[in-house]
């Protein structure tokens, strides 16, 4: 079966559906919570969910809601335990990431459910979608993204300085607690894409991806929906790609190619921060005469625009810097500067 | 200007604020009036800027009042009137943002929900990003420009609310001497427009020229209050500033919370 036939199937479009969403939402939220430097919240949530889902197994309701109301529950209690706490809230959080994820697993036990059963929900389980899975992730997928849009410029107030949002009158906690919850919705809709393992890393290497290029807020987060859409869903059609006999889940190559792209564009990265970095204009302080030396012994190498050596803007003129030194023209010599 | 007769801004009266038990601040009285330009000086750990973080509302109070604009804190709505400078030794967070986007966010005391920037919007983050000399840099990512730069664009967030009273914890921290000239020109410009200003200083350098009023706090109470008074005289003779004073024995245990916050 090829790949054109394999997408002529309905479990095929629903999956890309449900991949493309899933996509675009965890990075909307995860770009919050890389600027608020709580990368590894979603990965928190996500073992606190695993509890959620176990709990649905035992009751016999669907493990969706369940970990619905768990993530939600686990995200607020993280919440009010960072507010709270005076230090050590990354302690705090371990605390509850480990609880969730051994009560999670000796719920499954005491539900007679074996492991196979938990594993379709750590690592996903994108084509045994059913119909209403796929529209409730689309229906979460859209509200999250609105939402994150929409309140974007208090978002983003309140995730770079909850302080000055505080005095300028915005409900910082309140605007926590949504991030918060909406964090807690993603990883619920991501788990059947990606898996509650490595929901985090849906939600936190596209941002990573594109904060590489990208000089705003605005420019990281459109390009990290951006990557987060292309990875999930290139990574399900790798996934289905591979030939029969040999059964990939999707959740690992979604991961992996949102990896790959995160590798080749960090040497662009890297450079373009050396450059901006290397021509970044010196400051003009004012000549005392001191640090101005006319170098003597004449200079063989003639400076010039393309001669290689980064032309650094400097008060009035241009230096030349090679080998520790910042050479400028000064009418038939130069100057040390 | 020294304003013995303009209308109370701030007004706090027997200010004590208790952290973890302790008490930081104890029974201070100040009243600044319009268009004054106070500096709050003293040593580390006098109680500075926990005064100025009470005064905001940060820093809930233990016993005494704080009105401002004659509204008592707590019911004090109209916080586009307040532009406040945070102590932060970066604008810059885990995700890259543009000159711009941070000033933009001083803007929000005065945009309501779901809606975009207006006209008014813009031309007021224009012209803050011009009083603090910034506007070529607007584009820049923040974490690309040096930190007297970054606190700078502090400045022009505060500003950009078009606010009447200034709160500024410490802006010149660790700024070098052109990027504390060009503060404090933006500041005389703030001045000079007639917003009141409240500085919290360690030192003041090229911005001792603008106070007309310096307040020293010394062990949680406000020693002095009148005409500005040179370092010397606040801090006796110059020594390196010791490391920062806890006001609280610090242990730290996961869920252990400190009454009062942080």
């Amino acid at each position: 079966m090829n790949l054109l036939d394999l997408l002529g199937h309905d479990f095929m479009q629903r999956a890309l559906l449900a991949a493309l969403f899933t996509g675009l939402a965890a990075p909307a939220i995860g770009t919050f919570l890389v600027q608020r430097r709580l990368a590894l919240l979603g990965d928190g949530i996500g073992h606190v969910a695993v509890t959620g889902v176990a709990l649905g197994l035992l009751t016999g309701t669907s493990p969706t809601w369940t970990a619905v109301v768990v993530a939600i529950l686990g995200a607020v209690a993280i919440e009010v335990i960072r507010e709270l706490g005076h230090t050590n809230g990354d302690v705090a959080l371990a605390l509850l990431f480990y609880g969730g994820l051994a009560g999670g697993v000796l719920i499954t036990g005491l539900a007679g459910q074996g492991a196979n059963k938990l594993h379709s929900y750590l690592f996903g389980s994108i084509t045994s979608l059913s119909d209403a899975d796929v529209w409730f992730t689309i229906g979460l997928g859209v509200c999250i993204v609105a939402i994150t849009l929409g309140l974007l410029p208090q978002l983003f107030a309140v995730a770079s300085d909850p302080e000055f949002a505080q005095v300028a009158g915005l409900r910082v906690r309140g605007y926590n607690l949504l991030v918060a919850v909406l964090a807690a919705v993603t990883v619920t809709v991501a788990m059947r894409t990606v898996g509650l393992l490595l929901v985090s890393a849906l939600m936190v290497v596209p941002v990573a991806t594109s904060q590489q290029l990208a000089g705003s807020f605005r420019s990281t987060l459109a390009g990290a929906m951006g990557v987060g859409g292309l990875a999930a869903v290139g990574g399900l059609l790798i996934a289905a790609s591979f030939p029969v006999g040999i059964t990939v889940a999707p959740g690992p190559t979604i991961v992996l190619l949102a990896l790959a792209m995160f590798a080749s564009t960090w040497p662009i990265g890297v450079w373009l921060r050396h450059r901006r970095r290397v021509r970044a204009p010196f400051p003009a302080v004012p000549d005392d005469g001191h640090d101005h030396h006319v170098i003597e012994d004449g200079h063989a190498h003639v400076h010039g625009d393309d001669c290689g050596h980064p032309a650094v803007q400097h008060g009035d003129h241009v230096d030349y810097v090679h080998d520790g030194h910042r050479h400028a023209p000064h009418g038939e010599h130069y100057d040390e500067h | 200007m020294l304003n013995a007769l303009g209308a109370p801004v701030v007004e706090a009266q027997a200010v004590t604020v208790t952290i973890g038990g302790r008490p930081v601040l104890r029974g201070n009285d100040l009243t600044v009036r319009e268009g004054e330009f106070v500096a709050l000086m003293g040593a580390n750990g006098s109680g500075k800027s926990t005064l100025v973080r009470a005064l905001t509302g940060l820093r809930p109070l233990t016993q005494g009042s704080v009105h401002l604009f004659g509204t008592p804190l707590e019911d004090f709505r109209d916080r586009s009137r307040i532009g406040f400078v945070p102590q932060r030794a970066t604008a810059a967070g885990g995700v890259p943002a543009s000159v711009r986007e941070v000033v933009a966010s001083g803007r929000l005391t005065r945009r309501r929900l779901l809606r975009l920037p207006s006209r008014a919007d813009r031309t007021a983050i224009d012209d803050a990003l011009e009083v603090v000399g910034l506007a070529h840099r607007a584009h820049d990512g923040v974490s690309t420009l040096s930190g007297g730069q970054q606190q700078r664009v502090l400045i022009a967030r505060a500003l950009a609310g078009q606010p009447d009273l200034f709160f500024l914890d410490e802006p010149t921290a660790g700024v070098d001497l052109p990027n504390q000239h060009a503060l404090a020109a933006a500041l005389r410009t703030l001045s000079e427009r007639g917003a009141t200003v409240v500085l919290v200083a360690h030192e003041l350098g090229p911005m001792a020229s603008l106070v007309d009023r310096s307040v020293v706090m010394r062990d949680g109470r406000i020693a002095y209050d009148g005409p500005p008074l040179s370092e010397q005289a606040v801090h006796g003779h110059h020594h390196p500033a010791p490391g920062r004073h806890d006001h609280v024995p610090h242990v730290g245990s996961p869920f252990d919370t400190l009454e009062g916050g942080r």
